[in-house]
């Protein structure tokens, strides 16, 4: 096993905390900007990955997907009211090379809507590719891989 | 059809149903008798899923449990997923290839071969002459429960009415030429998701009939400024009047959202551009114009074809609150990895995180928490009339569907329905 340059650990903890807090916090519009432009996001069933298939609850190959997606959920899609909480595991750095860093971490997302329960909505890992540009990390790519098969009722808020 | 019909219905009707059948577990288990286990025909899956000879797919027909598999030669069969012995889960994995054929029970290891008969008994005649079972214990009237199995254009289905006319015929001649449109060539499957609603499978089944919500409250299009009604659309229902398709095609000339955004009551934005038009992008690739066909076979499948994706959504029965839809994406076979990449794009239109599709799952929790207590208190669907057509092209302003599904689902459930205490005013 390797150690991470700590540095380089720390990049990608922060960035994790910190998009877990953004999503968490309801800062939807500033979610996009963890991104690199010619980005991808997804959000695929663990059953999908493992066999080999690609069909994915969100797609989103470039930033303004992202954007679009939050549009329509602020202003188009129907869901019911929620807070959302990440927790989110240090990241397990899998490899880098030049400024691009790949890593991965476990993630639970818990819900809780208008009766006041929490309930583990969607567990699973990211699995990443990082940019590593001027001190910063931003997302080249990330995708959410999920354990929770089935998805409560819908699937609005990013994961 | 007037309201004071509604107050002096004493039993359901197609325009009026009791709030009670989205509740009552009696009618629940009506239900699982005379409708999954009637004279229907349950989709179990796609053939494209089990493509070699041992694969496997667990199903489900209402509530019950059933193993989808290929054997050799190429046969589907489907069979419970109970042993014969206990009544242990047979099959515990949700798909895979069991290559020698043999389906083994972990609890006592009675195997059953691919199509469900009992093959093997350990200790059958007990060990050093002591215990095992009788000799007149014939392992042939031990097998799992088998269901009849008939497939249409890839899309499997499972009875167990030994009494049902064949699928072909229970599917109709609208229905198949519509089946037929959607597999016009071999199809690959690109992925499942599943979608758990906290609501009953017929508040789903409404859902996926009534074209009456779309726009009103799928509010990508209009906010967007894409609107969908002002389009061309159908709606052809079979003989029975469950099954049902409705169809949206690409307008031709120019699109007038005016009346819309007048007629409807929320205001429309429509300022909005998107920013990845990709998303949207739809593709032709069928010898029409279509760029949304919904498609309702009674009583737990819907087939759709919106823009590029093409799905199946099982409906799964698990309670009277309790309702899970298997989403099972799929293209076709010759897709290039691109043609692949556009229909993930258009994939986020549907399923648990569709931008145009997500808010069904809302509704019908909505339904399900609001008719709490309602027993005896009867809905309204009277949109576009009172009664049930074979054909409808009212720009989807019209419940004609949901109608049927509930002229045919009476008349299987017959006297299973109980006339319930209906409001009558003194």
């Amino acid at each position: 096993m390797t150690i991470a340059d700590p540095v380089l650990q720390g990049l990608i903890d922060s960035l994790n905390a910190a998009y877990g807090l953004c999503l968490d916090d309801g800062r939807l519009e500033d979610w996009p900007e963890f991104f690199v432009e010619d980005c991808l996001y997804q959000v695929i069933a663990r059953e999908n990955v493992d066999n080999g298939l690609p069909a994915a609850v969100m797609y989103c190959d470039s930033k303004g997907m992202l954007v679009d997606r939050v549009v329509a959920l602020r202003q188009a899609n129907v869901f019911p009211e929620h807070f959302s909480r990440h927790l989110i595991s240090r990241a397990v750095v899998t490899g880098s090379e030049g400024n691009t860093v790949t890593a991965e971490a476990s993630y639970a997302v818990l819900q809780t809507r208008n009766d006041g329960e929490t309930r583990i909505f969607n567990a699973g890992k990211y699995v990443d590719r990082f940019l590593v540009e001027d001190g910063a990390a931003r997302l080249v790519s990330r995708t959410c891989v999920y354990d929770t098969h089935r998805i409560a009722t819908l699937l609005a808020t990013p994961i | 059809m007037n309201t004071q019909v509604r107050v002096e219905a004493q039993r359901s009707i197609p325009t009026a149903i009791d709030y009670k059948v989205y509740h009552d577990p009696e009618v629940f288990a009506a239900e699982q008798r005379n409708v999954f286990k009637g004279r229907t025909w349950c989709y179990l899956g796609l053939e494209a899923e089990i493509p070699n000879a041992g694969d496997f797919r667990t199903s489900h027909v209402g509530e019950t449990p059933v193993v989808l598999v290929r054997g050799q030669e190429d046969k589907v069969f489907a069979w419970v997923n109970r042993c014969a012995h206990k009544g242990a889960t047979v099959c515990r994995s949700l798909r895979g290839n069991q290559a020698d054929g043999a389906f083994v029970c972990v609890y006592h290891q009675w195997a059953y071969d691919s199509e469900g008969t009992l093959v093997g008994v350990p200790f059958r005649r007990g060990m050093k002459g002591v215990g095992g079972y009788d000799k007149d214990f014939d392992p042939a009237n031990h097998s799992l429960e088998k269901l009849r199995v008939e497939s249409y254009k890839g899309m499997v289905f499972g009875t167990f009415s030994s009494e049902i006319e064949p699928l072909e015929d229970f599917l109709g001649p609208v229905m198949r030429k519509y089946i037929d449109r959607v597999f016009q060539r071999p199809i690959k499957v690109l992925g499942y998701s599943r979608q758990y609603m906290a609501g009953n499978w017929k508040l789903y089944s409404e859902n996926s009939r009534d074209s009456y919500h779309g726009a009103l409250l799928h509010l990508f299009y209009p906010t967007f400024g894409i609107y969908r009604q002002s389009q061309d659309s159908a709606g052809e229902l079979a003989e029975q009047g469950f099954h049902n398709v409705f169809t949206v095609s690409k307008p031709k000339g120019d699109i007038d959202y005016t009346s819309f955004g007048d007629e409807a009551n929320r205001e429309m934005q429509g300022a909005t551009k998107l920013q990845d038009e990709r998303l949207l992008q739809f593709r032709p690739e069928i010898d029409d114009d279509v760029g949304l066909h919904i498609q309702s076979l009674f009583p737990n499948v819907v087939l759709q074809q919106i823009q590029n994706t093409l799905a199946t959504r099982q409906i799964v029965t698990l309670g009277p609150d309790k309702t899970e839809l298997v989403w099972t994406y799929f293209g076709y076979a010759d897709d290039d990895e691109e043609t692949t990449r556009h229909r993930l794009r258009n994939l986020n239109l549907v399923g648990p995180s569709g931008l145009i599709s997500m808010e069904d799952g809302e509704a019908v929790e909505l339904c399900q928490q609001g008719t709490i207590g309602a027993e005896g208190k009867f809905n309204f669907i009277e949109m576009g009339g009172d009664d049930v057509r074979e054909y409808y092209a009212p720009m989807g302003m019209d419940e004609n569907a949901v109608r049927g599904f509930w002229k045919g689902y009476l008349e299987l459930m017959g006297d299973a329905l109980s006339a319930s205490t209906a409001e009558v005013p003194a």
